[in-house]
């Protein structure tokens, strides 16, 4: 039992790593890029064509690669950065590879629901563009892109289940060797009961943020 | 003060041009008040926001105190606009500051000290009446409060000039008027010259000294209030005009009409139109004393416009000999604005 419980723990310790730091990075890389994919769109403050175009067809070519494949092809680029190509810590860099251009496409959205009017207004008053950045977008936004980092969280706590794969870890991990290859299916209860409630925790936390947020609007 | 030349505006699309303004020229002194009037899609909007640049003109020319506006780099654009506010239909305060923190924003994009703008933002609530919701969020104020914080926010950088953008079209009549009434008294103590566009004439009957009528991306009449009430020139400033003066007679009034209109032959109704001093002359009484008429008043209706009264009346004229004839020609004579009204 004790062993089952060991394995469960360094298991849950593993997966809340590596989706903590990922979307931490995710939050730190993503929301401005969420910001310049919105401020140079068609129309707004910092209109520029040629870099939204660029910033978005990366965004897409990111987002299209399924995550098993990110995984592998990643693994030169990992290497590089982290010194390793294998385990948790290198984990981290494709799944944060993954979350980045998520994040950022939900910032842009968040954004986007920033009344026009609001941003008139401050242009009107004479704000240079990053004061509108920095003032009125972002602060405006805020709970909407803080429901984005709730919904990043628990998207990464399901790309984390094949982090395995470049031998991370985790809570998919364990399921997937002990619970599946070995037929051990207490393990495999277990580690689904572990992830379900570690998604409801995340949604509930995420969730009164954004009310916390709102407060008042 | 504003200048405005040959301005004209073209927005691109791919279905074609649309020509929003078409060469307009106006003239603003310090001090105006002064209406823009004209039904939706005449370009109203348009002409406010290129005072400010919001929208970049296609051609022509806008002085602002001898600035060219259409020439300013964006930094000495951004200075310019401090000098400028404006307020929206739509309020558009940031929902995520309170009523302070909203009336401090254009301080801080001017970057004052703390000191300086906390003073600001104190007089300027103790202005618009808004000092016991400072700590409100925008959320929680009525349509008439949320204008005032957009009021306080404007002046905030002390302007030269307030543009209002349909300020008084999402408010109720009775906070419209206490919306007008504090512009004015901002015109006045603050000696502010105010720009403001509406589809209301009674909007512009209210408060503007001076009136713009635009139709279709051109001004097509423009001059002192008192002039264009007492004489429109075009049928869209006619129209305008209707909605705050008796143009229209009541329902219940064309039936009385009707059934008057089959009795004596010499008996006619008519509708006397009058405005400034001849409202203080009995010319009622000096007909029925010089031409033997009986005057019976129908439907009456004095209005005050800019100080100046205006109206119109509904009087059935009874004579005999001729006498009703005569007493037309003699209101005519007078300056009056005389109709008879035979069908109704």
């Amino acid at each position: 039992m004790s062993e089952t419980l060991n394995l469960l723990l360094l298991a849950t310790w593993q997966t809340v790593y590596m989706v903590a730091v990922s979307v931490l990075i995710a939050a730190v890389f993503g929301v401005p890029l969420g910001v310049l994919l919105m401020v140079t769109g068609r129309g707004q403050i910092l209109q520029n064509d040629l870099l939204n175009k660029v910033l978005g067809t990366v965004v897409n070519v990111l987002r299209s690669v399924p995550f098993i494949i990110l995984l592998i092809v990643l693994i030169p680029f990992t290497r590089w950065l982290v010194g390793k190509a294998i385990g948790t810590t290198a984990a981290i860099v494709p799944l944060s590879a993954a979350a980045i251009p998520f994040m950022g496409r939900l910032t842009e959205t968040a954004l986007r629901e920033v009344d026009r009017g609001v941003i008139e207004a401050a242009q009107a008053m004479g704000a240079s563009p990053l004061q509108i950045i920095t003032r009125v977008l972002i602060p405006e936004a805020l709970p909407s892109i803080a429901a984005g980092i709730t919904i990043t969280t628990i998207n990464l706590v399901g790309y984390s289940a094949m982090a395995g794969v470049i031998g991370g870890g985790g809570l998919g991990d364990l399921a997937v060797r002990y619970g599946y290859q070995r037929f051990m299916l207490d393990i495999m209860l277990y580690t689904v009961a572990i992830l379900v409630v570690m998604v409801q925790l995340i949604q509930v936390a995420g969730d009164l943020c954004v009310r916390r947020l709102s407060k008042n609007r | 003060m504003i200048r405005i030349r040959n301005l004209t505006k073209v927005y691109r699309s791919a279905s074609g041009n649309v020509r929003a303004l078409d060469n307009v020229n106006l003239d603003i002194e310090k001090g105006d008040i002064f209406g823009v009037i004209g039904l939706s899609g005449a370009g109203k909007s348009t002409l406010l926001r290129c005072i400010n640049m919001l929208e970049k003109p296609t051609s022509g020319s806008i002085e602002i105190d001898g600035v060219e506006m259409t020439r300013l780099s964006p930094n000495e654009l951004k200075e310019m606009r401090k000098k400028i506010g404006m307020i929206f239909q739509h309020f558009n305060l940031l929902s995520s500051r309170t009523v302070r923190g909203n009336v401090a924003f254009p301080l801080e994009i001017a970057g004052l000290d703390r000191e300086t703008i906390n003073k600001k933002v104190e007089n300027l609530l103790k202005l618009v009446g808004l000092s016991d919701k400072a700590e409100s969020y925008p959320s929680q104020l009525s349509g008439g409060q949320k204008q005032r914080v957009g009021i306080a926010r404007a002046l905030a950088n002390d302007p030269k000039v307030l543009l209002c953008d349909e300020a008084t079209s999402a408010l109720d009549p009775e906070t419209t008027l206490s919306i007008l009434n504090l512009l004015k008294d901002i015109n006045r103590q603050l000696g502010i010259t105010i720009v403001l566009i509406t589809h209301e004439m009674n909007v512009i009957k209210q408060i503007c000294n001076k009136v713009a009528v635009i139709e279709k991306s051109r001004v097509v009449e423009q001059g002192p209030l008192l002039e264009i009430f007492s004489n429109p020139t075009t049928e869209i400033a006619r129209n305008f005009l209707k909605s705050v003066t008796l143009s229209q007679l009541p329902e219940e009034l064309k039936d009385r009409i009707t059934n008057l209109n089959h009795g004596h032959l010499e008996d006619k109704i008519v509708k006397i139109s009058f405005f400034g001093e001849i409202t203080a002359q009995p010319v009622i009484s000096d007909i029925v004393r010089k031409f033997d008429v009986d005057a019976n008043i129908l439907y009456g209706n004095i209005d005050h416009i800019q100080g100046t009264p205006c109206g119109t009346l509904v009087v059935e004229l009874r004579g005999n000999n001729g006498g009703t004839g005569e007493a037309l020609e003699y209101l005519k004579k007078l300056g009056l604005n005389v109709e008879v009204v035979e069908n109704v």
